[in-house]
């Protein structure tokens, strides 16, 4: 208890202050409003009274916390999950798009990188575009990729799962290459005096040995993945998922529904590396890297 | 052991003026040059002179992690590289080189898994091993729960494990205390005269070299040749106090000369 205490102690010190300081912000932010509105109904604002007014606004500049907090569970545990105001509905729209992205960017990252790694004409052509891929901003690129493909057929998931996966390969591919390079040069020696076929080396020594690397680069690529779902749904026309929900939101200057879509959006993300990190410890326990 | 008949008997190593030069930013550095020897089945050589007079890099030619740039050199009578792929040898490098993910039991069972051993095999091997270098028990283990010493003990395990015709060793001992380094050339004897194992052996230590070798190759640096190869005249059976004798330290003495002759060149 008291250890739990320790380590929950500083995080919820931070907590805290963050939303002490939201409060404020608040405040400061939507007072403006609150007193113009006082003004033209011709009445007198107290100090508690604008403050309380800061906190309740119905299109605030910045939502309280308490309104954002109300708002989800409103959205969530309110509501049908099959109702079109459902966050949880939205939701899942954009992780099924998130993990589809996912799964595939990682395999496409981990492809890649063993080709680079083992073929040399590749590791001099294919390194470059691949760094080029994440130069052009998402956003330019995102429209595209959907006008594209909806000429051909495919809306909805598959171009969003697509856009994910874009975002989602690079740092696969970057922490593949690296961690399939991460055996030193003794070890590779040693396997050929075992005379180990490419095949053994891969599966005995290069694979392992990236294994570190992969949750860390696993890790970037699930926010990423997820980031990529959610700008895939900014162009479509907004229909479903967390990103039509903001979009949604600042068509209407409903900003706390845009604050909850984007509190939900992290509480996601947060979950998402959570459950890598949880599966990384687990393997680390396996392989025997746990001290 | 193949019995050979003498009349046809070739070493099992033959270098014929082997060179290695590396082309570095810097320029040429002549690792090997005009390197002639011949090490027969079942001795045990030593290589011993100062840093950077190409032992390492003679090791890795013969096993074929490195190629020579000019000369000849045939392992079993074939080349290295032929050598290699029919694994005749097994080769401790300087480093223990064991692999974190996997226990001291499975590091050793690694080369054993790539010849496709069967797991009762492994198991058989590895055990035997263990308990030749004194790590009974520790098979569970990983890497990083043992000392220095034991992991370069596991190591050796491994090399041994593999049961090659000839064993390529790196300064094993380099890294361990005197005790420990008297048991395991003690056990390392015993293990050749029991096998009859063709052993390569690098040294920093002439007392080392002395002390198991039948055969002492002194070497001096730039460019890396042997300056004096010295046929060991101690007997076979050799208790850890021999090296008290007037005959050990005579030939202790004619390795120190030689090493001395090669320093004086630069
Ligand atoms: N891959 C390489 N590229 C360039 N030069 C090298 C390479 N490997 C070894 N050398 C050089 O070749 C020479 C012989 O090196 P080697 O490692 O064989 O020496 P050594 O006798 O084993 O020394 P030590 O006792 O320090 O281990 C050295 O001058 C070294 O710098
Ligand atoms: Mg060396």
């Amino acid at each position: 208890m008291s250890r739990f205490l320790s380590h929950a102690l500083p995080i919820l010190t931070v907590v805290a202050l963050i939303v002490g300081l939201w409060y404020l912000a608040a405040i400061a932010l939507n007072a403006p409003w609150a007193r113009d509105q006082a003004t033209r109904a011709g009445v007198d604002l107290s100090a508690s009274e604008l403050v309380a007014d800061t906190w309740s606004q119905d299109k605030p500049k910045l939502p309280a916390p308490h309104q954002i907090a109300t708002e989800i569970w409103e959205t969530t545990a309110e509501k049908k999950i099959t109702s079109k105001r459902s966050l949880v509905y939205h939701g899942w729209i954009t992780l099924s798009a998130t993990l589809l992205g996912f799964v595939f960017g990682a395999g496409f990252g981990i492809l890649l990188a063993i080709g680079i790694v083992y073929n040399r004409a590749m590791d001099m052509s294919v390194m470059p575009w691949v760094i080029a891929s994440q130069a052009i901003p998402i956003l330019a690129i995102a429209p595209m990729i959907i006008v594209v493909l909806n000429a051909v057929g495919l809306s909805g998931l598959i171009p969003k799962a697509i856009i994910s996966m874009y975002l989602s390969f690079f740092p696969v591919v970057v922490g593949m290459v690296k961690g399939l390079r991460s055996p030193d040069a003794m070890l590779i020696d040693q396997m050929r005096t075992y005379s180990a076929s490419p095949a053994q080396t891969f599966w005995k020594l290069r694979f392992p040995s990236s294994v570190p690397y992969l949750f860390t680069s696993l890790k970037v690529a699930v926010a990423a993945s997820l980031v990529g779902a959610i700008v895939g749904e900014l162009p479509t026309g907004a229909v479903a998922g967390l990103g039509a929900r903001l979009l949604a939101g600042s068509y209407y200057g409903q900003t706390i529904q845009i604050w909850s879509a984007l509190i939900s959006a992290a509480a996601l993300a947060a979950c998402l590396v959570g459950i890598v990190g949880l599966v990384e410890r687990v393997v680390n326990k396996r392989m025997g890297f746990a001290r | 052991m193949k019995e050979r008949p003498d009349v046809t008997k070739t070493p099992v190593i033959a270098a014929r003026d082997l060179s290695l030069t590396f082309e570095t930013n810097d320029g040429p550095v002549h690792a090997l040059k005009d390197v002639t020897l011949d090490i027969e089945e079942g001795e045990f050589v030593s290589f011993i002179g100062p840093s950077g007079c190409g032992k390492t890099t003679f090791l890795r030619v013969i096993a074929d992690l490195e190629q020579p740039t000019g000369g000849t050199i045939t392992v079993n009578g074939q080349t290295p590289r032929q050598a290699r792929l029919a694994r005749a040898y097994g080769y401790v490098f300087q480093a223990a080189g064991l692999l974190p993910w996997r226990t001291i039991g499975r590091n050793i069972a690694l080369p054993l898994e790539i010849i496709g051993l069967s797991k009762e095999e492994q198991a058989e091997k590895v055990a035997q091993v263990l308990d030749l270098v004194d790590l009974s028990g520790f098979d569970k283990k990983y890497p990083w729960q043992l000392s220095g010493g034991m992991q370069q003990r596991a190591s050796i395990a491994r090399a041994l494990a593999f049961d090659a015709d000839i064993l390529l060793m790196d300064e094993p001992f380099g890294a361990l205390d005197e005790i420990v380094r008297d048991h395991l050339n003690e056990q390392l004897l015993a293990l050749w005269a029991r096998t009859g194992k063709t052993i390569g052996f690098v040294t920093h230590s002439i007392p080392e070299a002395v002390y198991l070798s039948t055969k002492i190759v002194v070497m001096s640096p730039r460019p890396g040749r042997v300056t004096d190869v010295i046929e060991s005249s101690l007997p076979k059976e050799r208790p850890l106090d021999i090296r008290e004798t007037p005959e050990f330290l005579e030939i202790a003495h004619r390795v120190r000369e030689g090493l001395r002759a090669g320093h004086s060149y630069d």
